[in-house]
Formats: C-alpha cells, sequence, structure tokens
C-alpha cells in the first residue's frame, strides 16, 4: 500500500453514519414507482435539494467513493461504497444524480474522456452542479441504440448536429448530455457512431416533456437543429462511437450495483417495496391474512434475492470470473422481479385499486402505479433484450438473423414510420 | 456456489468432486435404488476421510473445516452432492456431529461420526396434522434421573442406518433435545418412501422411550435456540444441494439444445428456447446468490441469517423446480424416462424443496421475522 493508506472500511462507516444522522432527513413517501411530483415549481424545488444534498454529501468527503481523487473523488473501495450504502439507508439521498449523471454518464467519462474533459465536469458533478443526462434512445428505435440516426456532420474543428432523442429523464432541469451520433452512413451500422457531450440549455435543442399515462412528466424528448458542437467534446475517437456505447450500456445494466452509485440498501431493484406494502397491508387491514403474509414474504424473498444476485454479478465481473455481459443477468432479474412486484402490490390494495379517495392514504393512487408495472421491464433496455444477451453472449447461442450486417447503414431498412435527416 | 474460492477451498471441493465422479456416477445411484441404506458404508468412511462430517465440527472436538467458515465449506460439499446426486446422510450427520460437539466436545458419538463408522440423525419435522415447519409435539419428560420420550417424528433420515437420533421435543413451552441410541427400548422406526434414490427416510415412534438425562444435550426446556441454529445450518446444505442440482441439469440442458437439431437447427438456435434458456440462468444465478449468502450469514451468526436462509429455501425452492422442470420439458420425451439421468437431479432438488419447510412456509417465515423485526424497532 502506498504511504497514503487508505481508510479502512469500518471508520469509513462511522464517519459516514455520523454526517448522515446529524445532517440527513428520514426518507419518506413512497419508496418506488414513477409519480407525478406537482407542478414544475414543487419538482425544481425537489431538484436543487438534491443539489444541495450532494453538495454536503462532497463537503462532507462522502461523494465519488470510488472516484480517483484527482478528479474530486474519495479513491476508495466498493466496500466503502456499500459501508455508505448501509448508512445511509433510511435516509434522504440525492436520488436525482445516481442514474444517469454518475452512472453511466460519468463513468464513460472515467473510461473514455479526456484529461480535460474529466477535470472540467466529474467534480462539478460530485458538487451537485452539472446534472447529467443521456441522450441515447431515439424516437424510430429503443433497443436497436446502434440505430441512431441522429446525425453530425463534421465542419472544420466543429460539428452540426440534427436529429432528435427521447427518454431522457427530466431533461428540461438538467445540464450536460452525453450523446451517441451517426458520423458515418456508409459504413456498417456500429462503425459509424461517434459519441458527444454539450449543455443542454442552448439554442439547437428544444425539449418537449413527454406525459406518461399515469401522468407523470419525467420524461422529455429533444429535437435538435443545427447544433455545434466543438471538436474538443467529442468522447472517444470518430466513428468508435460504438467502443464507448458498449462500455455505456454495461454501466447503465450495473447502476444498481455500480461502485460509483450511492443507493441506500434494500432499496435497489427487485424490492424496495417491502415497505411499500406493509403500509398498503396495514391500511387495508391485512397484515395477519395468511394470504397477504405470503405474498409480503415473496416481496421480501424477491428483494433479499435480488441484492444477493447483484452482489454476485458485481463481485464476479470485478474478479473478471464473469463476462461484462453478465449484467444482463441482473437487468431482467430486475424486471421480472419488479413485474411480479407490482403484481403483489396491487393484489394486497383489493378493491381500491381501482377507485379510490384521497383519504385512503395508502391505498390511493395504487391502481395507477399498476398501469406503469411494466416500466422497470422496457426502461434501460427491455428484458426481451437483455434475453437475448444472455443466451447469445453468456450461453453462447447463436445469434439472431441480422439484416444489417455486412451493408452501409444506409441502406438498412427502416420501416415506413422511420423518418431521419440523412446526410 | 461462490464464483471465486479460496485455494483450500477450491482444494476441498476438487477432491471431492473427483471421488464422486469416480464413485458415484449415474449408474451407482441407480444401482443404490434398491439398497437398503442407500449408500455403502465403505463409500461414506471414505467421504468421511474427505472432511464430509468434520466441517460444523471444532478442531478442539477433533473436526476443523478449510475456512474460518465451515459452514460454507460444507455447501461446497453439499453443492457437489447436487450436482451427482449423491448418496449419503450428509446433513443428518453433519448437523448431529456439530450439535452434540457443541455440548461435549469429548462425546465419543462425534469420533464415530467424524470417521464415518457411524451415523447419526436429527429428527425435527412430524407428520400430518403437525408437519407445519417448526411444530412440535413429541414430549420429553423428566422422570427421576431419566428423561421419557413419546410421540412420533417424520421423516427421519436415515433413521434405520443411525446409531443414534437427535430427537427435538417439547418439555413444557420449552424444547429439549435428546440423544437417543437407536437400540434403545420403545422406539419403533418405519421405512418409508421416497422421491430420491439413495436417500433414506423412516417414521420413528418413540413410545416412552427412557434414556438417562445425560442424554440430554443443552438444557431440558431450553434448546429453542440451539435447534434454530440447527434448522438454518439445515437450510443452508439443503439450499446448496439444490443449487447443485439445478447447475449440472441446467449444463446437461444446454449441451442438449446445441446437439439436438429439429427442422435442420439446433434447438438454440430457435428464440423462443433461446429466451427461456436466459430466464432459466438467470434463476439459476439468482439461487447460486442467495444460497452462498445464506450459508455465509448462518455460518458467521449474523444477524439476518434466518432471513436469508429462509429465502433461499423460498426461492430456491420455488425457481429450482421451475428449471427443473423445464430442463425436462427441453428435453422432450426422453426427459421423462429412467435411463436418462436427469431425473437424478429432479429427484434430489424436489426432495430437499420439502425436507424443512416448504417454498410457501418459508415466504411466510420471511414476513413473520420481518414484521417481528419493525415491531421491535
Amino acid at each position: 500500500m502506498s504511504e497514503n493508506a487508505l481508510e479502512d472500511v469500518e471508520s469509513f462507516r462511522a464517519r459516514a453514519k455520523e454526517f448522515i444522522h446529524a445532517n440527513l432527513r428520514p426518507s419518506v413517501g413512497p419508496s418506488f414507482g414513477m409519480r407525478d411530483v406537482g407542478s414544475m415549481e414543487v419538482e425544481l424545488a425537489l431538484v436543487e435539494h438534491d443539489r444541495a444534498l450532494q453538495r454536503a454529501l462532497y463537503e462532507a468527503g462522502l461523494a465519488g467513493v470510488c472516484v480517483p481523487k484527482e478528479y474530486g473523488g474519495q479513491g476508495l473501495t466498493p466496500a466503502h461504497q456499500r459501508a455508505l450504502n448501509d448508512a445511509i439507508s433510511g435516509f434522504e439521498y440525492p436520488g436525482r444524480f445516481q442514474a444517469p449523471t454518475f452512472s453511466p454518464c460519468m463513468a464513460v467519462l472515467l473510461d473514455f474522456g479526456t484529461e480535460e474533459q474529466k477535470q472540467a465536469h466529474i467534480p462539478a458533478m460530485l458538487r451537485g452542479e452539472e446534472l447529467w443526462m443521456q441522450f441515447l434512445s431515439e424516437p424510430s428505435g429503443g433497443s436497436d441504440v446502434a440505430g441512431a440516426l441522429t446525425n453530425a456532420v463534421r465542419d472544420g474543428d466543429e460539428w452540426v448536429m440534427n436529429g432528435s432523442k427521447i427518454w431522457t429523464t427530466g431533461a428540461w432541469w438538467s445540464d450536460w448530455a452525453l450523446c451517441l451520433a451517426r458520423t458515418n452512413w456508409d459504413v456498417e451500422k456500429h462503425r459509424g457512431l461517434t459519441v458527444f457531450i454539450f449543455p443542454i440549455h442552448q439554442a439547437g435543442i428544444e425539449i418537449r416533456r413527454i406525459e406518461m399515462l399515469n401522468g407523470s412528466k419525467e420524461f422529455c424528448e429533444e429535437f435538435i437543429t443545427d447544433l455545434r458542437i466543438p471538436d474538443s467534446d467529442r468522447v472517444g475517437d470518430v466513428d468508435e462511437g460504438w467502443t464507448v456505447g458498449t462500455r455505456w450500456m454495461m454501466h447503465e445494466r450495473t447502476l444498481m450495483n455500480s461502485s460509483y452509485v450511492t443507493m441506500p440498501a434494500g432499496r435497489s431493484e427487485g424490492g424496495g417495496r417491502i415497505g411499500d406494502a406493509l403500509a398498503i397491508a396495514a391500511a387495508a387491514g391485512k397484515q395477519d391474512d395468511p394470504v397477504v403474509q405470503d405474498l409480503l414474504g415473496e416481496l421480501e424473498v424477491l428483494e433479499l434475492v435480488s441484492n444477493a444476485l447483484q452482489r454476485r454479478l458485481g463481485d464476479g465481473m470485478r474478479a473478471g470470473t464473469m463476462s461484462p455481459q453478465a449484467s444482463a443477468i441482473g437487468r431482467l432479474f430486475h424486471g421480472s422481479a419488479g413485474v411480479r412486484s407490482g403484481s403483489i402490490l396491487f393484489e394486497i390494495v383489493g378493491a381500491a385499486g381501482g377507485a379510490w379517495e384521497d383519504e385512503d392514504g395508502e391505498l390511493a393512487e395504487r391502481g395507477v402505479d399498476f398501469l406503469m408495472r411494466q416500466i422497470g421491464s422496457i426502461g434501460g433496455g427491455t428484458t426481451e433484450i437483455a434475453r437475448n444477451v444472455i443466451s447469445e453472449r453468456v450461453l453462447g447461442m447463436p445469434r439472431e438473423r441480422a439484416v444489417d450486417k455486412g451493408i452501409a447503414f444506409r441502406d438498412v431498412p427502416r420501416g415506413p414510420s422511420s423518418q431521419h435527416s440523412e446526410a | 456456489m461462490q464464483p471465486s474460492l479460496e485455494p483450500d477451498q477450491q482444494l476441498l471441493l476438487s477432491t471431492t468432486a473427483k471421488f464422486l465422479d469416480e464413485f458415484a456416477p449415474p449408474a451407482e445411484v441407480r444401482r443404490l435404488r434398491d439398497h437398503d441404506a442407500g449408500f455403502e458404508p465403505d463409500y461414506w468412511r471414505r467421504g468421511a476421510e474427505l472432511g464430509w462430517t468434520s466441517l460444523l465440527v471444532s478442531e478442539d472436538a477433533g473436526g476443523g473445516s478449510v475456512s474460518d467458515n465451515g459452514l460454507v465449506d460444507l455447501a461446497l460439499i453439499a453443492h457437489e452432492f447436487g450436482t451427482h446426486a449423491a448418496p449419503g446422510p450428509l446433513l443428518p450427520t453433519s448437523i448431529v456431529a456439530g450439535a452434540v460437539s457443541r455440548h461435549d466436545p469429548g462425546h465419543e458419538l462425534v469420533g464415530a461420526l467424524l470417521c464415518g463408522d457411524a451415523v447419526a440423525s436429527w429428527a425435527f419435522t412430524e407428520p400430518v396434522p403437525n408437519d407445519a415447519l417448526g411444530t412440535v409435539t413429541v414430549q420429553a419428560r423428566v422422570d427421576g434421573g431419566d428423561i421419557v420420550l413419546r410421540g412420533t417424528k417424520r421423516p427421519v433420515e436415515s433413521a434405520v442406518q443411525a446409531s443414534h437420533i437427535l430427537v427435538v421435543a417439547a418439555t413444557g413451552s420449552g424444547l429439549t433435545q435428546v440423544l437417543v441410541p437407536t437400540d434403545a427400548v420403545g422406539i419403533e422406526r418405519r421405512s418409508m418412501k421416497t422421491v430420491d434414490l439413495t436417500r433414506r427416510f423412516a417414521s420413528v415412534t418413540f413410545d416412552d422411550v427412557r434414556v438417562p438425562v445425560t442424554a440430554v444435550i443443552g438444557e431440558v426446556g431450553g434448546a429453542a435456540p440451539a435447534v434454530e441454529e440447527q434448522l438454518q445450518q439445515a437450510l443452508a446444505i439443503l439450499a446448496a444441494e439444490s443449487v447443485g442440482a439445478m447447475q449440472h441439469a441446467f449444463d446437461m440442458t444446454i449441451e442438449w439444445a446445441f446437439n439436438r437439431y429439429s427442422f435442420g437447427r439446433s434447438l438454440a438456435s430457435y428464440q423462443a428456447l433461446k429466451h427461456r434458456f436466459a430466464d432459466m440462468k438467470t434463476w439459476l444465478e439468482a439461487s447460486h446468490a442467495i444460497a452462498d449468502s445464506a450459508a455465509q450469514a448462518v455460518g458467521a451468526k449474523s444477524p439476518d441469517a434466518a432471513k436469508l436462509a429462509s429465502a433461499a429455501l423460498a426461492y430456491i425452492g420455488h425457481y429450482g423446480s421451475e428449471l427443473l422442470q423445464d430442463c425436462v420439458q427441453l428435453h422432450g420425451g426422453i426427459g421423462v424416462t429412467f435411463e436418462h439421468d436427469l431425473h437424478l437431479m429432479l429427484r434430489r432438488h424436489t426432495l430437499d424443496r420439502t425436507l424443512y419447510g416448504t417454498p410457501a412456509e418459508h415466504r411466510r417465515r420471511v414476513a413473520g421475522i420481518d414484521q417481528k423485526g419493525r415491531n421491535a424497532a
């Protein structure tokens, strides 16, 4: 070990606990599920509060636990991050920064960014000054991200971008974007992509908020028109965007287990809903119903197994005994367990799931949550894609026939509904 | 099983795997179907020499483990028992050796169990209508210098082969564990039938069986914590063994999918089947993960041990059956024949998901632990 011996995990844990108990409030409200938080003012206030929380963690030496010190982090280990996750369980935390700012965006910059890019942005992220979004999916295709049609053309030391992106969470209150764009239409699909970064609020980017079926307007769509990007804001080599993209997607799939992400223990995927479920059961007066007991147990089992699985996959991938593609296993579990958990919650709610009054408390709005049950199996890449990755990349089964291989991207069939701004 | 092992654990695992490859191949497992004990005494003694029976016994009692968590080591052995559907009373002998040696490191039974000369069994569960996990109606009553047992236990593993049975009985509102020699007067052992080819079970009736109070392991009426610990150990062993059975069945089915051609293509090339393999792989990895967590937590006596052990059985019990039955489905007709090996693993998992509580019982146990924790907080 170097002369700067690492702080040991237990003293870090004690330090984290002390800070958290003295400075953070207990977490409140539904721990899971997308809900409409109310007016823009309310949401902006929540964003500002997250920025303040992140700033406070930074000043306490608890931000960027596994980020090198030269970029404003702590230079510690995943075990320290897990200790922080344990310590912050049950407390408020800057949730809006964890994904996608810290992972995948910061993780991608750490992997591929220039020294100037890292110095300019990573400390600012950790201080709560820069919220990032991923400009990845497009209206023309969700899971097939390498089929991006957003187009960037070189113009001297700059690039000019046109196209549109979608499913960015809260782009209207975020600061910077990590964006995958097409820079070459005359080569195969995966060989003509390049990654860029740019500020979101500038001329050339128009943001539309999308209303989801439950009323949430968390997601946005962006229309990019003649946006000029300096070449110094390119990440990775020209037309090598898929090299970046592969790691980008790996970071996205593993973000629940990422050592860059602070996620209160017991709140990660699959479960995190046991608190909700107990509250619902109590409101429905059904805590002691044996059927409800069975369902509550199943929820908790899924949560415990999810935590164990994410840890196993994280350990295996870090040790190199599992391929990075194994992250798709965690993604599929998350999606499937989320679906089952959604059904369990709705079952416990009973008749108030269909019609309710505000006075129903924990039972209110649960039917709307149920309408959104599939969200965890769609967002971040569908479970169908995860099943392809597991069977083909992990188990080595034959790939599906690909009609977009061996031909220039401009010749790939695109379907009647898909317009693009081909160069 | 954990993705990475210490060198000593790796050695323990590979020695056992090699031994079972040689002495417990599928043909031998099939042959033992008609064997009274389900295993040969010499096989068991040689397994004991490899360390199978010593892992829950402390060094001062003549045992020893290869890591600082003997249950994690034992889970490695149990995993190999699962992959081979191996014969032998691994679970009951380990539980009893551990329990007796913690009570009396010098107890002569411990030595006999360690070297494989004797086997012992743990009698915890009871017949219907008292078959719910944790229900104990067998009575242990102190009478002068004796303790008297009355009631029936079922299923008791290897009870006919065992020299001793550690019986969990009720004394007043507490629990008592009594180590009863199987030649004691008043014991009746009736062999049961089972889905497994080599495991053996009996229904054991105690008709006022009288033994000296020195046969009590622990305190009269004070055995509940020890019984809970032994139950958790049993669950960790069952979980590891079940995952071993799942792993082998899955590996066999993967191989089948690559080699079996229908309509001019391998089964592995059909997306409908690939997606099912992806689901199975996910259940399998999740099962490994929770089985490892359970063994680690139970062996280290961590506060979440009870919850993790029951979560392991609830998850592995349910999804293991889904996986194994889907392996059968993907094999088609050959999958339901006796000559194919797949059913050896299906049998082992099916047995293990019933022995110490069903998945539904473990789900309720997890919910109960959770509620208790919240009420206390």
